[in-house]
């Protein structure tokens, strides 16, 4: 198995509304791989049914060559929820020692997690007090402390300054150099740049899984941004660049 | 289950209610608080002959409710938060079992009624002088019991609620009905048919007649143990019922 997520024609119904509609893609191992979309588009959506915990109506979801969901794959996948999911009234360290005891891991993976995510300082604070910058980087030591083969990360980088943000996706590439799958949402243009590959989403449909460089051939811009924008006007959905 | 990721748990809930010191002090102090208004409502009644006294009698039963009532809320809300924060998706997409959450829950809060129990029951034998013909030991060991069956109860409850409201108002639903057919306002062979029938499914009942047979009896009766049986058992079916409200996929 090459491809760390293979998903094949999944649709999703949430309340009465079709939420995915028909979305093919594939993530390969060891890359840092974007899922770009505006707000509402399914990005969400679509990483609930990666982890497993999404209802889906049709279609399958394969994660590391298994069923998503499965009692096997909860050792190998790490999930930051979008809205930071940690323990308010724990301190950074108890929040970090908590998940890291989940997946078999001791004080110093823990505390490792910590540090990589710029909290050391804040490591005795309660969760509750941080800032929400500070506290959706502690819900991401949290989801990394357990060494996941693949990492599904729900807009990591919403709220963080600039200088943070280059941190965070240098340490998302460190992780992807040493074969971890990183699949990375973010609503906002120019962290496409970033990623390895984008999966770019609208409406619930995938409009592009390329690389940077080919999503911008194929749009015959530079900026992703007039990219996205012109791929959509194309209306075309649909892959932009099986060939490459 | 795993003991490993069970015992994480039971750390990560004991540790979240350590950082709510007053949440800690209103658990050991209350129940003080209304033994001590309790002792001095009764003080002057006349006990029958052979009688317990009426403090006997109500503050017995009351080492009971206390665990009952405020684990029932502890729990309904601690879990309300589990779902609503995001942290239970986030959970059920790691290798933790739904028995570890659940149990650990169960031993954590249990633990917490425990030492509130043991605190009450303290204070109302030593400064209120309580007399019972049984050991202090087994009414802590029924309310410690209260308080698991009343953790069993608030995880199933929570799986109802959206909302802190909601969960507030399952404590009228759930507990209040116990405490008034458990046989302390009225005892149980004066009430009418229906009410008993209506008394003997519920499980609160059992744990106010294992205290009663604690209070009337110097060693453990059969039906003490029989009663004792019941809360548990009952304490098992609401936690295996809650597991089933618990689904690790959601639309
Ligand atoms: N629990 C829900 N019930 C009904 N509809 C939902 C629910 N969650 C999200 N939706 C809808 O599904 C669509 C996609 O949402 P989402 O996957 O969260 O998008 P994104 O993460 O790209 O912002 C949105 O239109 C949203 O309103
Ligand atoms: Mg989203």
């Amino acid at each position: 198995m090459d491809d760390a997520i293979a998903v094949r024609s999944l649709v999703v119904n949430r309340g009465r509304r079709r939420v995915l509609d028909g979305i093919d893609a594939v993530v390969p191992r060891g890359s840092v791989t974007g899922l770009l979309g505006p707000s509402g588009s399914g990005k969400t959506t679509l990483m609930r049914a990666i982890v497993g915990v999404q209802v889906i109506a049709a279609g399958t979801v394969t994660v590391l060559g298994q069923p998503a969901g499965a009692a096997a794959l909860r050792h190998r996948v790490g999930y930051l929820t979008q809205a930071p999911s940690v323990y308010a009234d724990l301190t950074v360290r108890e929040n970090a020692r908590y998940f890291a005891a989940l997946h078999g891991r001791g004080h110093v993976e823990a505390d490792r997690a910590v540090t990589d995510v710029g909290l050391a300082s804040a490591a005795r604070q309660l969760v509750g007090n941080l800032s929400g910058g500070q506290r959706s980087r502690a819900s991401l030591a949290c989801a990394l402390v357990g060494e996941p083969e693949l990492v599904v990360l729900d807009e990591p980088t919403v709220g963080q300054d600039p200088v943070l943000r280059a941190d965070l996706w240098a340490r998302f590439h460190e992780l992807a150099a040493t074969g971890k799958t990183l699949l990375v949402s973010s609503h906002v243009m120019d962290e496409a740049a970033r990623c390895d590959r984008l999966l770019l989403i609208r409406d619930g449909r995938l409009i592009a899984d390329d690389t940077p460089d080919a999503v911008r051939a194929a749009a015959g811009v530079e900026d992703l941004d007039e990219a996205f924008l012109r791929l959509i006007k194309a209306g075309e959905p649909g892959r932009t660049g099986e060939a490459s | 289950m795993n003991v490993r990721i069970l015992f994480a748990t039971v750390g990560r809930i004991l540790r979240q209610l350590r950082h709510d010191r007053r949440t800690v002090a209103l658990l050991v102090i209350v129940p003080s608080a209304l033994l001590t208004l309790v002792y001095y409502m009764y003080v002057d009644q006349p006990a029958g002959p052979g009688a317990p006294s009426a403090f006997d009698r109500i503050a017995l039963v009351m080492l009971g409710f206390f665990p009952f009532i405020i684990m029932f809320l502890v729990t309904s809300i601690a879990m309300l938060r589990e779902r609503t924060t995001g942290t239970l998706e986030r959970l059920l997409t790691t290798p933790l079992g739904k028995a570890d959450l659940l149990f650990g829950y169960g031993i954590a809060f249990g633990l917490a009624g425990a030492v509130q129990a043991t605190i009450a029951s303290a204070v109302a034998y030593w400064v209120f002088d309580l007399h019972t013909a049984g050991s202090i030991g087994l009414v802590i060991m029924i309310a410690a019991l209260n308080a698991v069956l009343a953790v069993a109860l608030g995880l199933l409850c929570s799986a109802f609620a959206r909302t802190e409201f909601q969960a507030v108002q399952f404590m009228p639903v759930v507990v209040a009905p116990q405490l008034l057919l458990c046989g302390l306002f009225v005892p149980r062979d004066q009430m009418s048919g229906w009410l008993q029938a209506i008394s003997d499914v519920l499980p609160l009942t059992y744990a106010v007649e294992a205290l009663q047979e604690v209070g009337a009896h110097a060693e453990p009766t059969a039906t003490m143990w029989r009663d004792v049986v019941v809360v548990a058992a009952a304490a098992v079916l609401a936690l295996v019922l809650a597991a089933a409200t618990l689904r690790r996929r959601s639309s």
